[in-house]
């Protein structure tokens, strides 16, 4: 009897995500697991039942009897205590759960004996842990969504063009905060084509802005800003002044800002002030990611969208259900990845077994209740050790042909040059004449050789080698020259039948190679083409 | 003919020869330099022919010789795998090496050939013969052993007998001696004992030369006895004081000389150590346990998932290996970049030097399934480029990918020059399974966050692939 994996509607107000796909149902199924979806619980993000039950699902009418038939129960937003009445116990719980927000559902879920995985306490800083990343795959959609949020309430095109009607400006797109949501909103909006500024308190992700085709715009301040795990940290207050300088300076400037800031375990902080919103040109636009945390903007008001002094302020909170789809395929992508790890050590691949292993750094860190205890927060990460600085690499061996490298050194030159000049004095100290004259020859065959042959393409190797190959055939020449030679007379009895049976076997094997080498080279050059 | 004009057409010849080898320095004029190669061939055996040295007698033997084995070859270059082509070449090797040594036996015992000469030109001219007759012998049995272990009739592992270098040494040292004997030899009769002697240590010494090299060093052999089988013909050139073959001789010997060298550069060896033998056993320690483990996990992928990665890609890069050669995937391949092309994908490929089993082998196959030249870069060009790579897709290689030659001074092939497939966003990883290279080193690039691998036979899955872009 396989464990069963049960997918309810989620019950919040305006969520609309549903925390397994049908796609993502098929696999789990090949992990071993059966899996049951409360009917219509895709609804809201257009995966109907049907879908499911292609996938393999069995689909179950109301909340009570999925969660009781469930083993495992995958959510996107943590249970109500009234879902968490209808659990069996010692079910395993997998969502957002935020358990230093949500006290009291931490207990409710210990009374009921659970194992809960908080996928939002997850070690983001593992990298092994980014498949799992909900809440990074999450950033990214609500970073999308925010800026067609903002092109759908600004009155003019994002990119500039110039028209028979007339030219039209670029939108200026400013972005406070370049975490994921951040660079998301970046690389969207410069996709559409605004001139896109971006800041952040942290300066290692200038780059990161630049690279997505944004201006990153620095705080006249010299502070480090970043508060590991991937999270910003408060500034002092020196800096927010000179940040709060800067972003007034930009709110007269830009068109649309979209802001993202969010400092855990803190109200957002207030970044945009009623005067600057004052300041900005009527018709602009205000997207404030924020808004569920108290808003990054002092006049956003959470799931709403006001026009203040002109200026039209998004303050939805619920921008990833507007990308329902999208988001439900990602976070069920996340589950799925977290599945995988716990089923790691299934013994038969796909038997349905699994295993909460808490030796495991990423999956202790997102086990929060283990079989009813709390087991949070996590111990903090052993860090990993700081790279040891790369040893310096040897400056690569400078390219090109003629023997390659540096000319070798002074000393090194000299002791070649002696050797050879031994050599070359040996030779020539004992050599007779004719010989030297055959040497000469052959070592100057062997410079010009060198030099040819270095200017080959290596493209061509492989014809150069045959080619070099039926070349060499002309040792077929020494053969010729002893199947029938002028009698010279020399009395000594020569064994005819035997050399000349040698030199035709010789001629014999050389023209294989002499024809053959040449015609597959043919061959093959004639297939190199541009 | 007169000796003058059959000397000057050698020297027609010769030039020829040269220009052939120039005529290699890209492919726009390589089909001239093959051209000046054959014509340089027929000239110079005409002349031969009809020159001072040969009589009509002897002219109904050369045809009946030349119509066999032009037959023959002929046979050969047409039906040949182009995936064959470094068996083919190994094996027309050892034929030079074969003839060398019959021309060198025929002419040690053609009296007429050291009649006019005494004193130190014979003891030359003895030592001529004795070297040409040794490096022909070590050429043909090398080359018969490689082609063994390219065809895959010999196993590629590398045989190491206990002692080998000390064998060596010994044969070395028996060969020398009988060569002190040969010279000092009163008659051709009993000179034969010891170059007959010598010959079989020769062949031994080529065979168990070859036999102690690993497959992934067999780039490297194939071009050395590339260069043997020129020196076998420039040592026949003394022998028979022929200019034109000293110069054809050296060419071929230097031309196999530095293809040598660029091998062992593209593996960061030394020539000795890979003529040693073995691969990694020159250290002492057993190399493979050295350096780290790669941690991680691999993410195998599938051929539709591939094939929507390089559909949304804009820059990719193909690496192939000896994996597709043996899977004969090269026509897929094509066929797939092409796709991409049209689709405006910017598809190129990476070519390690030592990619395959001989120097440029992996050139020779593409060009087989038509991949225009212009998209097939050698390793220096594309290197920088991965960075800004979407897709880098490695076909059947392991070792010239390994990031661990970068990065773990421990790993046997650190050093070597490899293809930096790792810096691309994506990397897919075609193997049939997780067995480590001929460098028996496994591979952290399989591990790597943005790798995938698509495990299976490489033509079986690029069909997949293909049918997966087309869809």
């Amino acid at each position: 009897m396989p464990l069963v994996i049960g997918v309810p509607k989620e019950t919040a107000a305006g969520e609309k995500r549903v925390a397994t796909v049908p796609e993502v149902v098929e696999k789990l199924i090949k992990l071993g697991f059966a899996v049951a979806v409360q009917s219509g619980a895709g609804d809201a993000a257009n995966f109907g039942d049907d879908t499911y039950r292609a996938a393999g699902a069995s689909v179950v009418d109301g909340a009570a009897a999925l969660w009781a038939s469930a083993d495992i129960v995958f959510k996107v937003r943590g249970p109500t205590a009234e879902e968490v009445g209808l659990m069996k116990e010692g079910t395993m719980l997998v969502g957002f759960i935020w358990p230093a927000q949500n006290p009291e559902l931490m207990q409710q879920l210990v009374a009921r004996k659970a194992t809960v995985l908080a996928i939002d306490a997850l070690p983001r800083q593992l990298s092994r842990a980014q498949k799992m990343d909900a809440l990074t795959s999450m950033a990214g959609v609500a970073g999308y969504r925010a800026v067609i949020e903002a092109a759908n309430a600004f009155g003019r095109f994002f990119n500039g063009q110039i028209t028979a009607a007339g030219k039209i400006p670029p939108a200026k797109v400013f972005i406070a905060g370049a975490g994921v949501a951040g660079l998301a909103a970046i690389g969207t909006a410069a996709g559409l084509g605004a001139i896109v500024r971006a800041n952040d308190t942290r300066a290692e992700v200038a780059d990161q802005v630049v690279s997505l085709g944004g201006e990153f715009v620095k705080v006249d301040y010299e502070e480090e800003g970043s508060g590991g795990g991937g999270y910003a940290k408060v500034m002092s207050e020196g800096f927010q002044q000179a940040q709060r300088e800067m972003y007034a300076k930009q709110a007269k400037e830009v068109d649309v800002i979209i802001t993202t800031a969010l400092i855990p375990g803190k109200p957002a902080p207030r970044l945009i002030t009623a005067e600057m919103v004052k300041s900005m040109k009527a018709g602009s636009v205000i997207v404030d990611m924020a808004a569920e945390q108290g808003g990054n903007c002092e006049l956003t008001e959470p799931g709403q969208v006001v026009v203040k002094h002109g200026v039209t302020i998004v303050g939805y909170t619920d921008l990833v259900s507007r990308l329902s789809r999208q988001s439900s395929t990602l976070y069920s992508n996340n589950l799925l990845r977290l599945t995988e790890e716990l089923c790691k050590t299934q013994a038969v691949k796909g038997d349905g077994t699994l295993d909460v292993n808490m030796d495991d750094d990423a999956i202790r860190g997102l086990t929060v209740i283990k079989d009813g205890s709390i087991t949070w927060p996590a111990p903090p990460l052993k860090q990993p050790a700081p790279p040891a600085p790369k040893a310096a690499m040897p400056p690569p061996a400078p390219k090109g042909h003629g023997g390659g490298g540096a000319p070798a050194s002074g000393t090194r030159a000299a002791a070649m040059f002696g050797v050879a000049a031994l050599v070359f004095w040996l030779i020539g100290a004992s050599a007779p004449p004719a010989f030297l004259a055959h040497f000469t020859v052959f070592v100057l065959a062997c410079f010009v050789g060198y030099m040819v042959v270095w200017n080959v393409t290596p493209a061509l190797h492989t014809p150069l080698m045959s080619v070099t190959n039926a070349i060499s055939s002309i040792i077929a020449i020494g053969a010729l020259v002893q199947i029938a030679p002028p009698l010279l007379g020399g009395g000594a009895a020569r064994p005819e039948d035997w050399i000349r049976w040698l030199a035709v076997a010789g001629i014999a094997l050389t023209t294989i190679n002499m024809f053959g080498g040449f015609a597959v080279t043919r061959r093959m050059l004639a297939m190199f083409r541009k | 003919m007169s000796e003058s004009l059959t000397t000057v057409a050698y020297l027609g010849a010769t030039i020829l020869f040269i220009l052939s080898l120039g005529g290699l320095s890209n492919p726009e004029s390589s089909r001239r330099g093959n051209l000046y190669g054959m014509v340089g061939m027929a000239i110079a055996v005409l002349a031969t022919i009809f020159g001072p040295h040969v009589t009509t007698a002897g002219i109904p033997w050369i045809v009946g010789a030349m119509v066999v084995g032009g037959s023959i070859g002929l046979y050969a270059a047409r039906t040949v795998q182009m995936t064959q082509m470094p068996e083919l070449v190994a094996l027309m090797h050892s034929l030079v090496g074969l003839a060398a040594c019959l021309v060198g036996f025929a002419n040690y015992i053609d009296p007429a050939a050291s009649a006019h000469l005494a004193g130190a030109e014979k003891t030359i001219h003895e030592i001529e013969i004795y070297v040409g007759i040794l490096i022909g012998a070590v050429t043909f049995s090398g080359s018969i052993i490689a082609f063994g272990k390219l065809s895959g009739k010999i196993g590629g592992k590398p045989m190491l007998l206990p002692g080998r270098h000390l064998l060596n040494l010994a044969g070395l040292l028996v060969v020398l001696w009988f060569g002190r004997e040969f010279i000092h030899a009163a008659s051709v009769q009993a000179g034969m004992t010891p170059l007959i002697v010598m010959t079989v240590i020769a062949l031994l010494f080529g065979i168990h030369m070859v036999m102690a090299i690993g497959g992934a060093d067999m780039p490297v052999v194939v071009s050395m006895l590339n260069s043997y089988s020129g020196w076998a013909a420039a040592a026949t050139g003394f022998m028979l004081s022929n200019d034109l073959l000293i110069v054809t001789g050296a060419l071929v010997g230097s031309s196999g000389a530095i293809l040598s060298y660029i091998m062992c550069r593209a593996m960061n060896r030394n020539f000795i150590s890979v003529i040693a033998g073995g691969f990694g056993t020159g250290g002492g320690a057993p190399a493979a346990k050295s350096g780290e483990e790669p941690a991680g996990e691999v993410v195998p992928i599938g051929a539709v998932d591939t094939a929507e990665l390089l559909r949304e890609a804009k820059n990719v890069i193909i690496v192939p290996g000896y994996g597709m050669a043996v899977a004969q995937a090269q026509h897929t391949v094509f066929e797939i970049t092409k796709h991409l092309r049209e689709k405006g994908v910017n598809v190129r490929f990476g070519i390690h030097p030592v990619a395959g089993r001989m120097p440029g082998h992996m050139n020779v196959l593409l060009a087989e399934a038509k991949v225009p030249y212009d998209i097939v870069m050698e390793m220096d060009e594309i290197n920088e480029d991965f960075p800004d790579t979407d897709v880098a897709m490695v076909i059947g290689a392991n070792d010239i990918v390994n990031p661990a030659a970068q990065d773990d001074p421990g790993s046997p092939i650190a050093g070597m020059p490899v293809l930096e497939v790792w810096k691309a966003k994506t990397s897919i990883v075609m193997k049939r399974s997780m067995a480590s290279g001929y460098a028996g080193v496994d591979n952290p690039l399989f591990y790597k966050e943005n790798n995938r691998m698509l495990f299976g036979d490489a033509k079986k899955m690029l069909d997949e692939v293909l049918v997966a872009l087309k869809s």
